[in-house]
C-alpha cells in the first residue's frame, strides 16, 4: 500500500510522543548516575556539572575502594559460572541424548528450581552455611551462586544441546569411543556459542547479586564490589555521591558489555525473552 | 550408568537447595537465634513461631504490603507497561523505538545495588524529582518516607518493565499480520482490534509472563532495602525484607525462618500453578 491515511500517520505521530516520554522518564535516574559521575560536586538531583572532571574515578580507583572488590566479583562470578557449565554439560548430555526414565522428573524438578524465591531462602541458607561453618568462605558462596543459577543452566544447555545433530556421535560410537570423549571431543566443540552464551548468563547473574554475598560474606577483604558498594554508601554516601556514582558506573561496564555481546550473538536481545515465552 | 553425569548437578541441588528449604520447615518449628543461649542448642518449639508469627501485628501488615506490590507493580505496572509499550513500538519510527529500548532495557540490565541508588537518588528529598516539581512550582515530599510503597512500586515498575516489554514484542511479531489486516478491513477500530484479536492471540505469553514477573516480584529484596530498608518502621517491609530484619537485625532466627518457609510455600505453589496450567516442554 503506497498511501497512508490520515489516521495511520497521526497514530504514528502519538506513538512517537508517547515512547519518546516513556523513554525519558526511564532514563532520568540514569541520567543522574552519569552526571553525577563526572561532576565533583555531585548532589542526588540531576544537574549539569560546573566542570566535567575525571577526578571521582581517579578518587576510587585505588586498591581498597575499587580493584579489590572488583577482583573478588570476578573469582566469585567467573568461579560460579565456571562450576555451572561444567556440571550443567554434564547433566544435559544424558538429558538431551538418552531416554531415561528420571529425565522427566528431574526437569520438572529443574524448573521448579527456576521458579523458587531465592531471596525468601537467604535466612534458612544462612544458619545451613553456619552448621557447615561455611560462613566467610568464598568457595562455600561459589558453590551456593553455582547451585542457584544451575536449575536455568541445565534447561538453556539441553535446549541448546538438542540442537546439535546426533549423526556425527553415532560415528564415533561405532568407532568405541566412550560417552566422556564423544562429549568433549564432539559436542563441546560444535556448541561452544551456546555455552558461551549460558557462561555470560550466568556470569551476570552472579557479578549483579548482591543479596547473597551480602549475608554469606564478612570480612571486607573478601567482599565484591556489589557489597562494597553498599558499604561505601553507608561510610561516605553523604558526601561522596559523585564517587558512589563512579564506582557503580565502573562495576557496571562489564556487565553491559557482556549483555550486548550475548544480545548480538543471539540476534537482538528479544531473543534472551523470547527463550522464556513458552 | 548413563545416568551418571547428572551426579554433580544433583550433588549441588540437593546440597544448596533442598538443604536449605528442607532445613527452613526444620528451623521454623525451633527456637534458633543468632545470640544468647539458644544460639548453641535450639530446642524444638513446635508452631510457636508461627503463633507469634500470625499474633504479630507486622505480620499480616506485611503481608498486605507484599500483595500491593504484587498486584501495583508487577501484574498492573510492568506488564500493563511493557505490553503498552511493544504495541506503541509497531507503529512507531526507529528513533523513538531506540530511545524506548535503550532506556527501558538499560535501567533492568544494569545490576541491582547500581539500580536501587539511582531509584533511591532519584526519589530522595534532594533528588532529581524534587528538583523537577520545583521547576514547575511544585514543593515535593520526601517520598522515600511520606509514600514509601508509592516509591519503591514505581523504582520496580522502572527495573522490570524491560523484561516484560521483550516478551511481548517477541509474541506480538508472531501474530500474523493478515487477521489485523482484515479485521481492519471489517471496520473495527484500533482498541477493538488490540482487545478482541492482538490480546486473545498472545495470551499465552501474557499468562507465562504473568507468573514470571509474579514471581521475579516476589523475591524482590535489594531494592526495597537499599531505598526505605523496610522503613519507616515497617511502612515498606514486604516478607522477603521482614524475614531479614526479624532474623539479622532483631536476631530472631526462628521468627525469620518461619517466614521464608510461607514465602517457599507461597513460591512453591505459585510455580506449581505455572507448570500444570503451562505445561512447559521438558522433552
Amino acid at each position: 500500500m503506497g498511501m497512508t491515511s490520515p489516521s495511520r500517520r497521526s497514530l504514528r505521530l502519538v506513538s512517537n510522543g508517547v515512547l519518546l516520554l516513556v523513554g525519558t522518564a526511564f532514563a532520568l535516574p540514569l541520567v543522574w548516575l552519569v552526571l553525577a559521575s563526572v561532576d565533583e560536586r555531585a548532589t542526588l538531583s540531576i544537574k549539569l556539572p560546573d566542570a566535567v572532571s575525571l577526578q571521582n574515578f581517579v578518587e576510587v580507583m585505588t586498591p581498597e575502594k575499587a580493584f579489590i572488590p572488583l577482583l573478588n566479583s570476578l573469582i566469585l562470578s567467573a568461579g560460579c559460572a565456571i562450576i555451572t557449565v561444567v556440571v550443567a554439560v554434564l547433566a544435559a548430555y544424558p538429558l538431551s541424548r538418552y531416554r531415561m526414565r528420571i529425565n522427566k522428573p528431574f526437569l520438572y524438578g529443574v524448573l521448579f528450581g527456576t521458579c523458587l524465591p531465592i531471596t525468601a531462602m537467604m535466612v534458612p541458607v544462612y544458619s545451613l552455611f553456619v552448621a557447615f561453618n561455611l560462613i566467610d568462605s568464598m568457595g562455600g558462596t561459589i558453590l551456593f551462586l553455582a547451585a542457584t543459577s544451575l536449575p536455568m543452566a541445565i534447561y538453556m544447555t539441553k535446549s541448546f544441546m538438542d540442537s546439535v545433530p546426533v549423526t556425527l556421535e553415532e560415528a564415533a560410537w561405532m568407532d568405541g569411543a566412550s560417552m566422556m570423549s564423544t562429549l568433549t571431543r564432539i559436542v563441546v566443540p560444535l556448541m561452544r556459542p551456546g555455552l558461551a552464551v549460558v557462561f555470560i548468563f550466568v556470569f551476570i547473574g552472579a557479578w549483579g547479586n548482591f543479596f547473597v554475598p551480602f549475608v554469606l560474606l564478612l570480612s571486607p577483604d573478601k567482599l565484591p564490589a556489589a557489597v562494597s558498594i553498599f558499604a561505601f554508601f553507608g561510610q561516605y554516601g553523604s558526601v561522596a555521591y559523585g564517587q558512589l556514582a563512579a564506582f557503580s558506573l565502573l562495576y557496571s561496564v562489564p556487565v553491559i558489555a557482556l549483555y550486548v555481546l550475548v544480545s548480538r550473538v543471539l540476534g537482538g536481545s528479544s531473543a534472551l525473552a523470547g527463550a522464556v515465552k513458552g | 550408568m548413563r545416568s551418571i553425569p547428572l551426579v554433580p548437578a544433583i550433588v549441588l541441588l540437593v546440597i544448596f537447595l533442598l538443604g536449605p528449604v528442607i532445613s527452613s520447615f526444620y528451623g521454623s518449628f525451633t527456637d534458633a537465634s543468632l545470640t544468647g543461649s539458644a544460639a548453641q542448642g535450639a530446642s524444638f518449639v513446635g508452631f510457636a513461631n508461627y503463633a507469634e508469627l500470625f499474633a504479630d501485628p507486622d505480620f499480616p501488615k506485611s503481608v498486605m504490603l507484599t500483595l500491593v506490590f504484587l498486584v501495583a507493580s508487577a501484574i498492573v505496572g510492568q506488564n500493563v507497561i511493557g505490553l503498552g509499550l511493544a504495541i506503541l513500538m509497531r507503529s512507531s519510527n526507529g528513533f523513538a523505538r531506540g530511545v524506548v529500548g535503550t532506556f527501558v532495557v538499560s535501567a533492568w540490565v544494569l545490576p541491582e545495588i547500581v539500580a536501587s541508588f539511582a531509584a533511591y537518588a532519584f526519589f530522595n528529598d534532594t533528588g532529581t524529582l524534587n528538583t523537577m516539581l520545583a521547576a514547575v512550582g511544585i514543593d515535593g515530599t520526601n517520598w522515600l518516607y511520606a509514600t514509601p510503597m508509592l516509591a519503591v512500586i514505581i523504582a520496580n515498575i522502572w527495573r522490570g518493565t524491560a523484561f516484560s516489554m521483550l516478551v511481548y514484542s517477541a509474541a506480538l511479531q508472531d501474530v500474523p499480520p493478515e487477521i489485523t489486516e482484515s479485521a481492519e478491513v471489517d471496520g473495527a477500530r484500533g482498541w477493538q482490534r488490540l482487545v478482541f484479536i492482538t490480546v486473545p492471540m498472545i495470551r499465552r505469553s501474557i499468562s507465562t509472563n504473568l507468573m514470571l514477573t509474579t514471581l521475579q516480584t516476589l523475591s524482590v529484596f535489594t531494592l526495597i532495602f537499599v531505598m526505605t530498608g523496610g522503613g519507616p518502621g515497617t511502612d515498606s517491609s514486604t516478607l522477603p525484607v521482614l524475614a531479614y530484619q526479624e532474623a539479622f537485625q532483631f536476631g530472631k532466627l526462628g521468627f525469620g525462618t518461619a517466614i521464608a518457609t510461607i514465602l517457599l510455600l507461597v513460591g512453591a505453589l505459585f510455580s506449581i500453578v505455572y507448570l500444570r496450567a503451562l505445561k512447559p516442554e521438558v522433552d
